[in-house]
């Protein structure tokens, strides 16, 4: 019984010494958003326009016929965005929101359309939440939990907030910020086996208080 | 009486050390890599914190792939961005491997799992990562090139040989677990039980069988094993060498298409992206040398493996007939991780680099 206790440890430590497996970025967005309010305060949803890298921009293009070569229109894009956010679904967007610190769900997307410009191909597309949101605090995290995808966001004016009442403050962290650096994962918790929620090391934090 | 006991100890203890020995020693593999081959300062090095290490491979990672797209533009009008593309892929290749991938895993699973030297272990890492390499550039060569598909059709493509190559880890895995579980179970039926009786015998045995090990005598002690014959039974397990058996080079083909046969992402952006600048050729030539790069580390794991096993091996002679036990464990235990690989990554239960699907 001992010997196959031991066996088991062994096992599972193989297992443990391939598991802190996480993927590299393959492809790189280049994130601007904006948090959308209705009238009467209300969340409603975010506005993402994200631009892909060279690389994945080429990739993407690849077998796309146009009228005029290395043009593409809206309409000549119009399937891919279709299967951009199909594809997104999957991964809910990578965009995780709590109100109040309650999961809040996002349904499909609407208004999405590529965008083609200096090589790069930029998809917009708004998020609509489930059902409005009046919270005291949101929480809003943008970020691939398998990091094939890394999301920066733009230097300049990264996020925006649309109509939000006055009192409303935004707060947004860089993944590398130093603050962020300090809730990296701790050796226990990146060798516990779990490296689901890898990615979240890389996640841009929003937060809008509404007192 | 007096040994059995100390002889449990002394087997849980090998194979603890054992499995420290593979964790530490692939620890240290990455640990090496994070040294930072360039001679540059070690970042964050006051921490021994494993995501830093983890970290800086992903950092490293990252700024090889993200400077391939550059020079293959590059390379449109510089002819000589084709050497700085080519060694960024070998750079890429090494890392790469260094982090995170199955096929490692794999194969130093199915290396330990078998009575494998360390000159196999080294060729089947090579042949598995250009077999890739291959998978790769045909991959772009038909669909991209020739069929003018879309990244959708590509990522249909991608993921179906994906289902495919896991479905074959996991019966590579199914066989293996199939050939070791039955020396595995006739060690362990052997092995604790009549010890205090024959210890002698034993010992003499088994040291017999290490000595002469050939077929017909093999055939004879499975044949007793059935009968549960204790004086035999128990000495007669098969020795590593016969469970390896002939055609050893056939089974090491089935590793080679299970690892190899799932093209890497990062491969195909990079040829699908070559092919639009018109560099094709450069793209298909930074593949290759990113395999060769991606063979070198798995092979480095692989030989770090096997030795691993050779050190429990040595440990657990020792051990009083418990050594053959403890060596049809470990490779009854590495089978089954295979199997366990394959199984995890067909049904998503185990993350691996997903393909290029948006």
């Amino acid at each position: 019984m001992q010997r196959l206790f031991g066996l088991v440890l062994l096992a599972g430590g193989i297992a443990l010494g391939a598991a802190p497996a996480a993927a590299h970025p393959h492809v790189w967005i280049t994130a601007k958003s904006e948090v959308m309010y209705a009238p009467d305060g209300s969340m409603t949803g975010v506005r993402h326009a994200w631009t892909f890298d060279d690389m994945f921009s080429t990739y993407a293009l690849q077998g796309i016929e146009t009228k005029t070569k290395g043009v593409y229109t809206r309409e000549d894009l119009r399937p891919l965005a279709q299967t951009n956010v199909e594809s997104l679904k999957e991964f809910n967007f990578f965009t995780f929101a709590r109100a109040d610190g309650k999961k809040t769900k996002f349904v499909e997307p609407v208004d999405y359309f590529l965008e083609h410009k200096d090589g790069a191909l930029t998809l917009h597309f708004v998020l609509p939440l489930n059902a409005p949101v009046t919270p005291k605090q949101l929480a809003l995290e943008v970020f691939d939990p398998s990091y094939f995808i890394d999301f920066k966001f733009e230097d300049k004016d990264p996020i925006k907030l649309v109509g939000a009442p006055a009192a409303c403050q935004m707060q947004f962290q860089r993944p590398n910020d130093e603050t962020a650096n300090t809730q990296r994962l701790s050796e226990q918790n990146f060798m516990n086996g779990d490296n689901s929620n890898y990615g979240a090391m890389f996640a841009n934090k929003i937060m809008v208080n509404c007192p | 009486m007096r040994r059995t006991p100390a002889g449990l100890a002394r087997g849980v203890a090998f194979t603890l050390a054992a499995l420290l020995a593979v964790v530490v020693l692939d620890a240290a593999v990455h640990g090496v890599m994070a040294q930072n081959p360039f001679g540059g300062p070690r970042p964050g090095a006051a921490e021994p914190q494993v995501g830093g290490i983890f970290g800086w491979i992903l950092a490293k990672q990252s700024e090889f792939y993200r400077e391939m797209s550059s020079t293959i533009r590059a390379a449109k009008s510089d002819g000589s961005a084709v050497w700085t593309l080519l060694g960024i892929s070998f750079a890429y290749g090494i890392f790469h491997a260094a982090g995170p991938g199955h096929g490692k895993a794999v194969i130093s699973s199915y290396l330990v799992a078998n009575e494998e030297t360390a000159r196999r272990g080294i060729v089947l890492s090579f042949a598995s990562a250009m077999l890739q390499a291959l998978v790769a550039v045909a991959l772009v060569a038909v669909l991209a090139w020739l069929l003018s598909s879309t990244a959708k059709t590509m990522c249909s493509a991608e993921k179906a040989i994906e289902i495919v190559s896991y479905g074959l880890i996991a019966a590579f895995g199914a066989r293996l677990v199939w050939t070791k579980g039955g020396g595995f179970m006739r060690a362990l039926q052997a092995s604790p039980v009549p010890a205090m009786a024959v210890v002698h015998h034993h010992d003499h045995l088994h040291g017999h069988d290490h000595h002469s090990h050939d077929h017909a005598h093999h055939d004879h002690a499975h044949g007793q094993g059935h009968v549960h014959d204790e004086h035999c039974g128990h000495s007669h397990g098969p020795t590593p060498d016969q469970l390896a058996g002939p055609g050893g080079w056939q089974r090491g083909l089935g590793a080679i298409f299970a690892v190899g046969l799932r093209p890497c992402s990062g491969a195909i952006l990079v040829l699908v992206f070559a092919l639009a600048q018109g560099l094709f050729w450069a793209g298909i030539a930074a593949t290759f040398v990113m395999g060769f790069g991606t063979a070198i580390t798995v092979a480095t794991i692989a030989v770090v493996a096997v030795s691993a096993k050779g050190l429990a091996r040595r440990l657990s002679a020792g051990s009083e007939g418990g050594g053959t036990l403890i060596m049809r464990g470990i490779e009854f235990g590495a089978a089954g991780l295979v199997l366990l690989f394959g199984l995890g990554l067909l049904f998503g239960y185990l993350a691996a680099e997903r393909a290029t699907c948006l």
